[in-house]
């Protein structure tokens, strides 16, 4: 058993469509999530706001620099994911490919490594750990 | 598509083709075997070819099966009754009539007629999904055994005629506490191995919780239901602490805290505070324990006193010698090892945990802190003798000879 992220991945066409049906989606996605609280796997989904509302940081040698909207050059966008928890990497594809998503759109399933796995200097544990231990709670 | 596929597919359908079937028959043990065909079918043919709707085929190919069985017979019973029996093909399926039927399977394959390793054996394969091989491999026992197991249990359900239908109302507490139970036995085994070479077998532990969050999802106004889910999640966050490289259990007051996991630490808090609502239930307040160890830092800085009460609560609400055990242990750390002593030889003098090894494993440690050197020995090394957990009994060994 692992958890797994299944990160939405449209284009501006398969956003658009999206948006024009935004009502059936919404509701369509309401009932897989409750489908997946019941058989036991959900964990938590987001959907992302309009790719051009957003912000992106670019790192390079100096400070980093901001720019408005998207990467522009990106073909595919993350738009939104679910993390389940389910029993293997097979039982994650069989989820996906419930999910309702607009024809064109994709989705990548990655598996998140368990706190058991991370070495004991990575950043996870780092930030957990030392946030638990300065603030003394969880 | 190669087994595995065929597997996770079914680990998503198996609870709702197996209770739309026995809906559709009548008969939770036919319908169980139809869909165990279907399934091998599916081993057979999906690597040849890939059905379009998966889920669609395994539910077509177990009623196909259901029909032949119910033909089969009614041709051996009584010919003129093969229309009658005909089953009218009913596609829409309702979606709050499948949530009740996977419920009504849960009860069916925790019946209290049934043993208790049959409940376990039928929960984990009915409303779980998981393979008679799978099941036999966690509990390590033989595959025929567990068939054995499954096959009598489906025979006690036809037997004793159990219906296919939720508890009346005023069974239906009871009866849940019935099935949270079977859930629980499930997690404890898998967070404490009764036998063998392991401590944890976290993939019967991640069932628990799977089944745990699906009575959630189904029963979302019961609050021990979320106790239950708030208690498996809290203890399963300490799983990645529990164990050293070698496998070894590293006692609550030596696990590296940092290595807990926090998201499972939060999804129990929230589970706990949905079930605090209306008063914690026994599950709750075992919850309510695990989340004061979840929300402190380190042993010292654990709030034991709030332990304590919590544990005279539970003694309460759910007396134990187990429980009464825990107190000890709490008081200890809350008020010194004395008071402590004096409930575990009050347990000792009722012989109320008869040959267990916690017993002496707790008055050992206690013994030990009391400066009670050659007596704590003995104990640790009669809890040594009583512990079936080999790693857990190598722990008390060692404790032992560190004493001399």
């Amino acid at each position: 058993m692992s958890q797994y992220m299944l990160i939405m991945r449209g284009t501006d066409e398969t956003n658009a469509a999206m948006m024009a049906n935004v009502d059936e989606l919404m509701a369509a996605t309401r009932l897989f999530i409750e489908e997946l609280a019941k058989a036991g796997v959900y964990v938590a989904a987001e959907g992302l706001d309009d790719p051009g509302q957003g912000v992106v940081v670019h790192f390079g040698d100096e400070a980093p620099v901001v720019t408005d909207g998207p990467y522009g050059e990106t073909k595919e966008l993350f738009g939104g994911f679910f993390l389940l928890d389910v029993a293997s990497k097979q039982e994650a594809v069989e989820w996906a490919k419930r999910v309702p998503a607009a024809p064109g759109s994709k989705i990548e399933i990655r598996r998140v490594p368990g706190e058991d796995e991370v070495p004991q200097d990575s950043g996870k544990f780092v930030k957990e750990g030392t946030l638990r231990e300065s603030s003394g709670r969880i | 598509m190669g087994p595995a596929d065929v597997e996770a597919v079914w680990r998503i359908e198996s609870a709702r083709i197996v209770a739309a079937l026995t809906r559709f028959t009548g008969d939770f043990g036919l319908a169980e075997d139809a869909a165990q065909e279907a399934v091998a079918e599916a081993l057979v043919s999906w690597p040849l070819s890939s059905p379009t709707s998966p889920a669609g085929w395994l539910m077509a190919t177990a009623r196909r099966r259901a029909i032949d069985a119910i033909r089969r017979r009614t041709a051996l019973q009584d010919r003129y009754a093969l229309l009658a029996a005909d089953p009218v093909v009913d596609d829409d399926i309702d979606p709050d009539r499948i949530d009740d039927d996977i419920l009504a399977l849960m009860f069916v394959s925790c019946h209290p007629v049934l043993s208790p390793e049959a409940r376990v054996a039928l929960t984990l394969r009915v409303v779980g999904g998981l393979s008679t091989e799978q099941i036999a491999r966690a509990f390590l026992v033989t595959v025929p055994t567990v068939q054995a197991r499954i096959t009598r249990a489906k025979k006690t359900i036809a037997a004793a005629g159990v219906p296919f239908e939720l508890p009346p109302a005023g069974e239906r507490r009871e009866r849940l506490g019935g099935v949270l139970s079977v859930v629980y036995v499930i997690f404890t085994e898998g967070s404490t191995a009764t036998s063998g070479d392991r401590l944890l077998s976290p993939g019967l532990a991640y069932e628990a919780i799977r089944l745990a969050r699906t009575l959630a999802a189904l029963q979302p106004d019961e609050p021990e239901v979320h106790g239950l889910l708030a208690l498996c999640e809290l203890t399963a966050a300490r799983f990645p602490a529990r164990t050293d490289p070698d496998g070894s259990p590293i006692l609550l007051t030596d696990q590296d805290r940092r290595r807990w996991d926090f998201s499972a630490v939060r999804r129990g808090l929230a589970a706990l505070a949905i079930a605090s609502v209306r008063g914690l239930g026994p599950y709750g307040l075992q919850a309510a324990i695990a989340a004061a160890h979840a929300s402190a830092p380190s042993v010292e800085e654990t709030d034991w006193d709030r332990i304590v009460v919590l544990y005279e609560a539970l003694g309460r609400v759910a007396p134990s010698p187990v429980v009464e055990l825990n107190r000890a242990v709490a008081v200890a750390m809350a008020s010194g090892p004395a008071q402590a002593l004096a409930i575990v030889d009050e347990l000792i003098a009722s012989d109320r945990l008869p040959g267990s090894h916690l017993v002496p494993t707790v008055r050992g440690e206690l013994l030990a802190r009391l400066g009670r050197r050659p007596e704590a020995r003995a104990e640790l090394e009669l809890a040594a003798r009583l512990c079936t957990n080999q790693r857990e009994r190598s722990v008390l060994l060692r404790k032992a000879t560190a004493l001399s």
